[in-house]
């Protein structure tokens, strides 16, 4: 379905070029908007303080970004949040603007920044096929060239013609991939739609994207999920706080990120503790198969295991743990207090009846502590990856932080009161 | 983002350069043409969904300017005697009221368009241009519909259409400039300042009284005809009279001055959208 494009271009010219791009947000301009009210009262106190003339204060997301990116070549993106990945991709698929520098693109670009954009729950599938084709910036004549195509990938034949509010939220998302899968850019911007859905979805793009790497097309993807990156890019650019930090071969940027990160560069003021003490080794979800150690799939009871290695016994223990979603909000946090431990290997583990939580990437901390001196804290790595079956709303922005199976039901306020009154 | 240029390379490939905001006025019309599928299925999502979501649907379209043809028709017709080129007042006042609704529809629409639109423009790239632009463009079926309706009343009424009539499309158009003109203008304000749409009620309100809606311009004394020709929907509702009930005398200096109005309203509002476009992304 990916037409195979001429490989007259060598390798070598670059297709993507981008030089000294700098992205510069006033502090507070930045995803807020203002009301006129505001204004005037700016007015009235800029001329309250005529003389205290406060220059505004500036914030680079992004400065001095400069690389190439070959023909075919297929890039990972990876930081921490905050660090200007997404502003990087929102610079290449012109969604703003930069305030210094240049980028130069050859060949269409497409960019997938989000699953299901343009849907509206009102039209039908058909028409939202359409919508978010055109949206994404396919000819009307090629999506109905591809229409069979897009619906037998969905899965989603049988409900054509009924509106999408009536879709359950791994139906839109099955078509809103779908659609964005069969975009025919020479250059795609992917930022961390995959994290969503359940893991056969999940599955089933990454399956996709490898075929869309293989067919010769220029693709730059941010995820958080170092085994995505690992799979599909053999190169990786590693973005932190605005600047380019490594860039280079998976492999050594992986390794170098992994490594910072596990040396509590990720942790803000938190180092971790001299390492002759104890030390975290690894973590893993109990029960989980050896190559899915830390994809969380049920939301039924799961353990969760952490291995550490004390060098000497502790009296007055304290083991913290802690659990962060992508934007490092606190999910939920817990203390197991007075432990006494010989020295070797430990695992600890804590036992969930369910964690309800919205799929995405999430990462845990623990740490081990001894009369209030810190023997280690750890930023696990690799992250956790919750794919269980989405239960949300259909509207992305009634989605929620927790993801639970809830029913519904309903009858007639009589029955109820019928039914109360046999109780009494 | 217009300052993004194309220009084909040796490879046939489309070359794109991504840079800092350069110049005050770059309408990028080649980037807009290439756009026009998307701005059609904007303006086909627009329709489907107003009267997918209203129960009653088209006839809505020509409900609202007919009951406020009634209104008009009593309080201004026959309680205030207003002057009405001796034509019956339905058709005086349902003739202007066929632009005006129109033209009110699409201020209001395009006012809050980008803001509405605000996940669209937060995560994927198209002209922003093409949001304004197809809120103006939707209303033309409402418009359309309540037409018709025209047509049917100068039946009843045994008025016949003049070849005058051929001149509603400039009319029209003239009309279709001023809310784009005005909307792109609300549009950007509104995504910057989020209570503009509170102030667009008002506006849309005053305007209305400062055009011969509900009364002929010839009310309005002749040393300050000019000024009021600045108001580019008077020679517009002008227009219309004229044109299809065919009283009045065609009023051709009021369609100069409005001309002139107008393209100044649409170059200065698409300079100052594209000055706020760029940085919408970021503020929305």
């Amino acid at each position: 379905m990916w037409c195979e494009i001429d490989a007259v271009q060598t390798m070598s010219e670059p297709v993507i070029q981008v030089e000294g791009l700098g992205k510069r947000y006033r502090v507070g301009e930045r995803e807020r908007y203002l009301a006129l009210r505001d204004l005037l009262t700016r007015a009235f106190t800029s001329l309250l303080k005529r003389n205290g003339k406060r220059s505004p204060d500036f914030l680079w997301a992004l400065r001095e970004v400069s690389f190439d990116v070959a023909q075919g070549e297929v890039v990972g993106l990876i930081g921490r949040n905050g660090a200007g990945k997404s502003t990087l991709l929102k610079l290449l698929a012109r969604i703003t603007r930069p305030t210094e520098g240049w980028a130069e693109i050859h060949g269409r670009v497409g960019s997938l920044l989000e699953v299901g954009t343009g849907f509206h729950p009102e039209l039908t599938g058909r028409e939202n096929v359409y919508l978010s084709g055109a949206i994404l910036g396919m000819k009307k004549q090629e999506i109905s060239r591809k229409f069979d195509e897009i619906v037998s990938f969905a899965e989603v034949e049988r409900f054509l013609d009924t509106p999408l509010k009536h879709y359950s939220s791994g139906m839109q998302m099955r078509l809103a991939f779908a659609v964005a899968a069969h975009l025919e850019p020479e250059i795609l911007l992917v930022d961390e739609v995959l994290a969503v859905g359940d893991l056969q979805f999940q599955k089933k793009c990454m399956g996709k994207m490898g075929d869309v790497a293989k067919t010769g097309r220029t693709i730059i993807f941010v995820s958080h999920q170092m085994n995505q990156i690992r799979r599909l890019c053999p190169r990786v650019v590693w973005i932190d706080a605005g600047a380019i930090r490594m860039d280079g071969a998976a492999h050594d940027v992986l390794a170098g990120y992994e490594s910072a990160m596990f040396a509590g560069d990720g942790a803000k003021g938190l180092q971790r503790g001299a390492a002759t003490k104890a030390r975290f080794l690894r973590w893993e979800i109990a029960g989980s198969r050896p190559d899915q150690l830390h994809v969380l799939s049920t939301t039924g009871p799961v353990t969760v295991n952490f291995w550490v290695e004390l060098a000497q016994p502790t009296r007055n223990g304290d083991h913290g743990v802690a659990l962060f979603n992508a934007e490092r909000q606190l999910m939920w946090a817990h203390a197991a207090q007075n432990l006494g431990l010989n020295p070797g290997v430990h695992v600890f583990s804590h036992s969930f009846p369910t964690l309800p939580l919205r799929p995405g990437a999430y990462q845990w901390q623990v740490s081990l502590w001894d009369n209030s001196e810190m023997l280690d804290l750890w930023d696990c790595l690799p992250e956790m990856n919750i794919a269980t079956e989405v239960h949300q709303h259909y509207m992305d922005q009634w989605n929620g932080v927790l993801n639970i199976p809830a029913k519904f039901s309903h009858q007639h306020g009589e029955e109820v009161a019928i039914e109360r009154a046999s109780h009494i | 983002m217009a300052a993004a240029s194309h220009a084909p390379t040796v490879d046939g490939l489309p070359v794109l350069r991504i840079t800092p905001r350069e110049g005050w006025f770059a309408l990028d019309y080649h980037e807009l043409w290439e756009y026009h599928e998307l701005i059609y299925f904007f303006v086909w999502r627009d329709i489907k969904i107003r009267y997918k979501q209203t129960a009653i649907g088209a006839v809505w379209a020509v409900l609202q300017p007919f009951l406020t043809m009634l209104l008009f028709s009593i309080v201004f017709g026959r309680l205030a005697h207003i002057p009405s080129q001796g034509l019956p007042y339905p058709i005086f006042y349902y003739s202007a009221l066929l632009p005006w609704m129109y033209f009110a529809a699409a201020l209001q629409n395009s006012t809050t368009t980008i803001v509405e639109n605000q996940r669209l423009v937060t995560k994927v790239y198209f002209p922003r241009l093409a949001l304004p632009l197809s809120s103006v463009l939707s209303g033309l079926v409402d418009f359309g519909i309540s037409f018709l309706m025209f047509i049917a009343m100068m039946f009843y009424y045994r008025i016949h259409l003049g070849w005058a009539m051929l001149m509603v499309p400039v009319f029209l158009l003239l009309a279709i400039l001023t809310a784009l003109g005005v909307g792109l203008w609300l549009s950007a304000l509104n995504a910057i300042y989020r209570d503009v749409r509170y102030v667009v009620p008002f506006l849309v309100q005053f305007w209305m009284f400062a055009s011969p809606v509900a009364y002929p311009s010839s009310l309005v004394p002749a040393k300050w005809q000019w000024l009021y020709g600045l108001n580019p929907m008077a020679g517009v509702i002008e227009g219309f009279r004229w044109s299809l009930a065919g009283r009045s005398r065609p009023p051709g200096r009021l369609i100069v001055v409005s001309s002139a109005v107008v393209l100044a309203i649409l170059l200065s509002g698409v300079a100052y959208f594209q000055k706020m476009e760029t940085t919408i992304a970021d503020v929305v």
